[in-house]
């Protein structure tokens, strides 16, 4: 270590890698999980959310998971949770669809509606 | 490489170690594997999360969801439950010992929200062999800050600003030691970091050692730059081989990153630091004999002054601090001395790590703000007394502390408050006591370890404890005469008075305190053979309640002597001269009809 500035460039690099052990306040995107989601190929969904999010550099997303929801039919499904906002649900998600909800919802802050299949307007 | 979507921290602390965590995380890798998610979620091993009486245990992010007591089946029911499918695991969750309500997420704990985390700030939540995780962490920044726009006095003024005080003992100004360091004569000085934690039931050095040691490293530096020294030692007790190779291998790492050795940060400034394992004797925790010891001496003690400062480690300037008071420095740096000032009481800044052990329900490492209520810290963080017992008292700062009672319960915990009911910080052992603990038993017990941990130099202390011990020895075993505890208190003064070292000046504090909140109870044992708390065996009388007893036979079936007799059907009794006190009765009874006294 000569200088101060190779040290910022390590951390910085390495705060990449435990970024998702700190808790934001940021933008929540929770996959549907349950046998349904992944027969559906929720699995591959959720690798695309986490791989774009990590090409555009998005630090304060968090992506989880949850069971079932009971809209069977219309797995994948993908809820986008932001503070202030309503709840957003899209539905029959791709990974392709995923990708592009990143950066048209998330990133410019445009849903994408016609993949939406319900809106929640209590806002959390 | 792609990033991981989970990342699950299981605890390697030793606690968890020995309920086998290692047999749970291989699991854990193994299932991933086969269910294909090695890739996604990504296991990291950490230092102590401070739950031991819960290991092994896991938190899992970016939900934050805490999981406790697994076992390898329990650890593959998560990876197909939760992370393939997204569903909690609820009967792995932790149950709040008073709600009974199941709490999901660590953060919501209330053995986690009421900690502020300084000196701990990074084990539990970084994997300590991995230089990246702590660098990422803001680690090695405030050595950066030092090297690079501080003077070796404004270093120190920063210390002395913050009232930092020593967490190993008797709460010293942390400062003032680096400026009497920097101050004395001599061109070649040293930094040496005290880490023969000893006193039985207090674990905080050895959890940062294991969980966080560049934090150590990194605070040994900045006071090596702003001493004057490019030498440095950790004193560490053999007792501690996890803490000793993590430290070891932090070392490397340290030296590979060129974050120690020659010209650190391309400035004239170099450091390295040592290993010195000590071999197990509780007085090498004394800082004269750590000294000595160093040098590859007997570990015995030597007057002061003069003081390590002026005259240390090989005759040298040496400033000497534990490991928990290093663990404060970096961030005292990093957010300066006035934040730090924000924290704790009038005279005792920041926080306190305490080992909660004995009678409580959360077994573990706490660390909270000075002046946090005793209250507090046994019942909301510590989450109470097992089984509805009732407390009784606490003994802080170990063999050399004294007890807290029930009337005590809501002092504010810092240095002076302590001092003032008669015990002692040190270094943050908190053994909770509930009500069937005798207090006499307990003097004895910590009068034994004192007797035992004598280094023999000075006779008050070696035979002084011995004597102590003998009459409490014989007071718990019913054998105490009138004028027992007046020679206790004469032995308690001469060994305070006639002692070289901290051992022997403090070791009859156990008993003088018990004698003072507890005075009672020793008298029951001399004048009226009589346990109060029901647990020195000798003074125990079995007897039978004939209104429970329904003479079913159990326990004349048991009994090891032959000495309960008595008809079928009939309330039985037992010959206190033949019983041997040894419990079997009262444990076979089906009708609870078997008391002791």
């Amino acid at each position: 270590m000569k200088s101060l500035d190779e040290l910022k460039k390590l951390r910085e690099k390495a705060q990449e890698t435990i970024r998702l052990r700190e808790q934001t306040e940021g933008t929540k995107i929770i996959v549907g999980m349950g046998t349904c989601g992944i027969a559906a190929g929720a699995r591959e969904v959720m690798l695309a959310l986490v791989d774009e999010l990590q090409k555009k550099n998005l630090a304060d997303v968090v992506v989880t998971q949850t069971g079932c929801a009971g809209l069977c039919e219309k797995e994948p499904l993908v809820e986008v949770v932001r503070p202030g906002q309503p709840k957003i649900t899209y539905g029959y998600m791709t990974p392709e669809k995923a990708r592009q909800m990143i950066t048209s919802h998330i990133v410019n802050g445009q849903v994408i509606g016609e993949y939406v299949i319900a809106r929640e307007d209590t806002v959390s | 490489m792609a990033e991981y979507r989970t990342h699950v921290l299981v605890c390697a602390g030793a606690g968890c170690v020995s309920s086998n965590c290692k047999a749970v995380e291989a699991a854990l890798q193994d299932e991933l594997e086969q269910v294909g998610l090695a890739e996604e979620v990504k296991v990291v091993e950490t230092g102590c999360i401070g739950t031991c009486d819960l290991g092994p245990v896991m938190v899992v992010y970016p939900e934050g969801v805490f999981y406790q007591k697994l076992t390898p089946d329990d650890a593959r029911e998560i990876v197909n439950e939760h992370f393939l499918k997204g569903r909690i695991v609820r009967r792995l969750l932790y149950k709040a010992p008073q709600s009974e309500e199941l709490v999901e997420r660590a953060e919501d704990m209330d053995f986690f929200r009421r900690q502020y985390r300084i000196a701990l700030r990074n084990t539990g939540v970084i994997n300590p062999e991995v230089i990246e995780e702590y660098i990422a962490r803001d680690g090695y920044a405030a050595l950066g800050k030092v090297l690079s726009e501080m003077s070796q006095e404004q270093v120190i003024d920063e210390i002395k600003k913050s009232c930092l005080r020593g967490r190993g003992g008797a709460g010293f100004p942390t400062g003032l030691k680096w400026e009497f360091t920097y101050k004395a004569p001599g061109e070649e000085k040293y930094v040496v970091c005290n880490a023969d934690e000893g006193d039985p039931g207090a674990f905080m050095d050895r959890s940062i050692l294991e969980g966080d040691p560049h934090t150590l490293i990194e605070a040994m530096a900045i006071a090596g730059y702003a001493v004057g020294a490019r030498q440095g030692f950790v004193y560490v007790r053999a007792e501690y081989p996890l803490a000793v190779e993590r430290l070891s291998m932090a070392l490397e790492q340290a030296r590979s990153y060129g974050l120690l050795g020659e010209n650190i940060f391309g400035t004239d400034f170099s450091f390295d630091i040592g290993i010195r394992v000590g071999a197990g004797a509780f007085v090498c925790g004394e800082e004269t004999a750590l000294l000595t010891s160093i040098e590859g001496k007997r570990g015995e003690p030597r007057p002061r002054p003069p003081f390590p400062a002026v005259k240390g480690v090989f005759g040298k300037p040496t400033l000497l601090s534990n490991v928990e008071t290093y663990a404060n420095i970096c961030p005292i740096i990093l957010h300066g001395a006035d934040w730090f000032l924000g924290i704790g009481t009038e005279k005792s800044k920041g926080t306190k790590v305490f080992a909660i052990a004995g009678d409580i329900n959360n077994t573990g490492l706490v660390e909270v703000p000075m002046g946090t209520t005793l209250r507090e810290i046994v019942f909301e963080i510590g989450g109470g007394i097992p089984h509805g017992k009732r407390f009784k008292a606490a003994q802080t700062g170990g063999p050399s502390g004294g007890c807290l009672t029930t009337e005590h319960l809501d002092i504010h915990v810092d240095y002076e408050s302590l001092k003032q009911v008669g015990s002692m910080m040190g270094s943050g052992g908190l053994i909770v006591m509930d009500e069937d603990t005798c207090m006499v038993d307990i003097a004895r017990f910590f009068l034994d370890f004192t007797r035992d941990e004598s280094c023999g130099k000075c006779t008050p202390c070696r035979i002084g404890t011995t004597r102590m011990l003998e009459i409490l020895t014989r007071i718990t075993e019913g054998k105490g005469e009138e004028g027992d505890i007046e020679k206790l208190e004469a032995l308690a003064h001469a060994i305070k008075a006639g002692s070289l070292c901290g051992l022997g000046q403090s070791a009859p504090n156990p008993v003088l305190s018990t004698l003072h909140y507890f005075r009672d109870e020793y008298e029951a044992h001399i004048r009226e053979k009589r346990c109060p708390a029901g647990h020195c065996i000798a003074l125990l009388k079995f007897v039978v309640d004939p209104e429970l007893c329904r003479g079913c036979g159990l326990c004349t079936k048991v009994c090891p002597v032959g000495a309960i007799s008595g008809k079928r059907r009939e309330p039985h009794q037992i010959d206190t001269d033949l019983c041997t006190k040894c419990g079997a009765c009262q444990e076979k009874c089906p009708f609870d009809a078997i008391s002791r006294h």
